[in-house]
């Protein structure tokens, strides 16, 4: 078989993105987390906080190093490998990209830099800010990246003249019909990636009885904020059906396998999808209750795959299966809120050791679904790159061969399978050596302690005598 | 309506000239870096940088996505183009990005990530250097797309410039660690930046004589009447900047050879942009020709003109934070 540039372009796209995707879900949360952590300490000028920021800090510095070295991979891709998506594209998405660029990514390192390296040089006011800066910058980036991604999938406010896109209205541009829910579900995914990350890591010291304090309020609060958000969540992804069903209908018939146009359609929880037969096999469906969930009436109709041309439908099984394990993670991470409330009502969770062994085993969950999500989105997409208006396969750079890309696909494979588990080794370590270790002593910047309100016990206790 | 080009031109312009000179400076440390003498001026030369770097890369961000949103058309035919060094390039910055925050983790395969920093700031300049090569020579079109091959970038010129990059970025990095340390790894350092210098000169001599050779069209800007009059200056200035720079890393001054080397990107930088104006993507589509939509530019615009000041106060007063020669107790240590 001779190798196609087309194919491989995807997969290197598909390779780059999915790990770069990584980072932003854990990131994203992360930096809010800190902010929120830098505040109460801030605030109540409790130590444990500040522990707390330090450690997490420090994780933040590896994964948003490689998110920074990561996503500068992302811009390239555009230009090498789908040059002609780029100059049809570019009069609309290049703008959103570079916003992205003006407002975030400059925000992130720039304050960074502070958090890493500067406890000790500025004020303790303008180090909050500063966190508050870097968590401000990835929602800046978010925003516009999920505006562009929305752009894609639910085209508008262009015209086409000569095959490229231009623009016509900015606002309908950014707030596409799909964008406010995208927005929201990866957002508000992110967040309960991240703290199902801290919930894990707590619940990692309280088995093992170490930085019991830490540990205790890490676990709390995070609980409390999965206990909004997990349900929140959950209602986002029933919005973003809903909007997918209106304005993909496609996408929505390959998520749910519905082959024919029809009412009442069962909900089919599992089946092996065969796009020969346009067909389920060994399908376990659910009368109705498809129509209730998707059109959230008895008797709504869904869109059948069999309505759309056969080179206008996306592969089938890819986004059945990759929305039931993202789904199914919802509901596993449902079921977890709901046993730390009943264990909180019975004053047990700082106790229940089996509950923490659960946590742990959950501190993975956002990633797979986060990934699992993308995927449904991306390959629901297909065969467009511009959903409806411009093909994949007119997308990619014409000059390319396909021992070009077999090329660059393997220096990405070695060379990210080389730096993620180094990362993930790198982190699990901060992660066992935990919170406590990170309160060293703080450097005194121009010969003044840096809290002289705490020095004064110390002085008054030597003169009293 | 206005035309808005020449202002693009400008910003873009501005934007890549401030990507070549801080992370040509971060690079360049990274460069000089493998041939630090022990672990404790290791430790220093990193964290001359250490707090800033990731900003700096920021900047290259903005410079292939300020193309494809000012020149889409440029960014279409140029990427692909330069598929391979582009792809090295962003490798190698993986490799050294990570390196920095690694190497201080990670004490078993510190030889290992030392190394990735080191090569990984030299091959990302390399292959730089051979983009600009591969740009100043131009590329194969038809239509609105490349049509040559992904290997043509690859030429001796290309690779010529790539060396070049290497010992100017070198330059750049030599003197910031000038400015940023004191005692026996400043004289390193002006010991390695009078080297690089040297390699500068004979780079731009070669490359100012090379490329009106190749292209007719180059010769005949600098040297027809009245040009050769009006553009003498550049010459003239740069071999000033040249004599200043050389004086600077001998004596004791300890700014003046970071702003010598900057004082050489700025002319080089200005020729080439003479040499080619005003083709973007050169020989073939003018500034004008490769252009967005007026309505992309002006949206763009809007926001560029208020956040562009911004981040040039946050980013100086994150500069101005870690003022100062670089600390053992500040930064990984």
């Amino acid at each position: 078989m001779a190798l196609d540039p087309l194919l491989l372009s995807r997969l290197q796209f598909a390779w780059v993105i999915a790990f770069h995707i990584l980072l932003p879900a854990f990131t994203v949360g992360l930096a809010s987390y800190i902010a929120v952590l830098e505040g109460i300490h801030f605030f109540t000028d409790r130590d444990v906080y500040r522990r707390l920021s330090n450690f997490w800090i420090k994780i933040f510095a590896v994964s948003f190093g490689m998110g920074v070295v990561s996503g500068i991979v992302m811009p390239f891709q555009f230009g090498t490998n789908w040059s002609r998506f780029s100059d049809a594209t570019a009069n609309i998405i290049s703008p959103l990209l570079a916003y992205e660029g003006l407002m975030a990514f400059f925000l992130e390192s720039a304050f960074l830099g502070v958090l890493l390296f500067g406890r000790a040089l500025v004020p303790r006011w303008a180090y909050f800010v500063a966190a508050l800066m870097v968590a401000v910058g990835t929602l800046f980036s978010s925003f516009w990246i999920i505006a562009t991604n929305s752009w894609m999938q639910t085209p508008a406010g262009y015209e086409i003249i000569d095959g490229r896109f231009f623009p016509k209205d900015w606002f309908a541009i950014i707030f596409n019909p799909s964008f406010p829910y995208r927005l929201a579900h990866t957002v508000v995914g992110f967040y309960v990636t991240t703290a199902f990350v801290v919930v894990g890591v707590a619940a990692f010291y309280l088995r093992r009885a170490r930085f019991l304090d830490e540990a205790r309020a890490m676990l709390s609060m995070t609980l409390w904020l999965l206990t909004v958000l997990v349900p929140l969540q959950i209602a986002l992804g029933d919005a973003q059906g809903l909007n997918t069903l209106e304005y993909q209908p496609a996408k929505l018939a390959a998520i749910e396998a519905r082959w024919d146009t029809a009412s009442r359609v069962p909900l089919t929880l599992f089946a092996l999808p065969d796009p020969q037969a346009e067909t389920n096999r060994d399908a376990i469906d659910i009368p109705d209750l498809g129509s209730l969930i998707l059109t959230h009436s008895l008797d709504g109709t869904v869109k059948g795959l069999k309505d759309f041309p056969k080179d206008e439908r996306p592969p089938v099984a890819i986004p059945f299966f990759a929305f039931r394990i993202m789904v199914g993670i919802g509901f596993a991470m449902l079921g977890l809120i709901a046993l730390s409330l009943w264990l909180r009502a019975r004053r047990d969770l700082f106790e229940a050791r089996w509950f923490f062994a659960c946590c742990e085993i959950a501190a993975p969950f956002g990633f797979i679904a986060v990934l699992a999500g993308w995927t449904t989105t991306e390959v629901g997409r297909q065969p467009w790159t511009v959903y409806g208006v411009m093909r994949t396969a007119d997308s990619v750079t014409p000059s390319l061969t396909g021992a070009d890309v077999l090329l660059s696909l393997l220096g990405y494979a070695i060379v990210y399978l080389v730096m993620y588990p180094a990362g993930a080794i790198m982190i699990a370590r901060l992660i066992r050596k935990g919170p406590s270790d990170t309160a060293t002593v703080e450097p005194v910047a121009s010969g003044r302690p840096r809290h002289p309100v705490t020095a004064l016990p110390t002085a008054t206790t030597e003169r009293a005598p | 309506m206005i035309d808005l080009v020449p202002l693009w031109t400008i910003i873009l312009g501005l934007g890549v000239f401030f990507y070549v000179l801080l992370d040509g400076f971060d690079l360049g440390v990274g460069i000089l870096y493998g041939f630090a003498p022990d672990r404790d001026s290791r430790n220093l030369v990193m964290n001359a940088i250490a707090p800033i770097w990731d900003g700096n890369e920021t900047w290259l961000v903005l410079g292939s996505v300020g193309l494809m949103a000012a020149f889409p058309l440029a960014f279409a035919i140029i990427l692909p183009a330069v598929y391979f060094p582009i792809l090295a390039m962003v490798l190698a910055l993986v490799f050294r990005g990570v390196a920095f925050e690694f190497r201080y983790r990670d004490s078993e395969h510190r030889t290992f990530w030392d190394h990735a920093f080191c090569y990984g700031s030299m091959l990302a300049t390399f292959a730089q250097g051979i983009v600009l090569g591969a740009f100043i020579q131009g590329f194969q079109t038809d239509g609105r797309h490349f049509i040559g091959g992904s290997f043509d970038c690859f030429t001796l010129f290309s690779l010529f410039t790539g060396l070049a990059l290497i010992c100017g970025y070198a330059l750049l990095g030599a003197g910031w660690l000038v400015l940023k340390t004191e005692g026996a790894l400043q004289d390193w350092a002006r010991r390695l930046g009078r080297r690089c210098f040297l390699g500068v000169l004979v780079a731009v001599a070669i490359v100012s004589l090379w490329t009106p050779l190749m292209e007719a069209d180059i010769a005949r800007r600098w040297f027809s009447w009245p040009n050769i009059a009006i553009l003498s200056p550049v010459p003239i200035v740069t071999a000033l900047i040249a004599w200043y720079e050389w004086r600077a890393l001998d004596d004791h001054s300890e700014a003046a050879p970071f702003i010598g080397a900057i004082g050489l990107f700025v002319m080089s930088y200005l020729g080439i942009g003479i040499s080619l104006w005003p083709m973007i993507v050169p020989y073939k589509f003018t500034l004008w020709q490769a252009a967005s939509s007026p309505s992309t530019q002006v949206f763009l615009l809007i926001g560029t003109m208020f956040l562009l000041p911004v981040i040039l106060m946050y980013t100086g007063w994150s500069y101005w934070v870690f003022r100062g020669k670089v600390r053992g107790d500040i930064g990984y240590h």
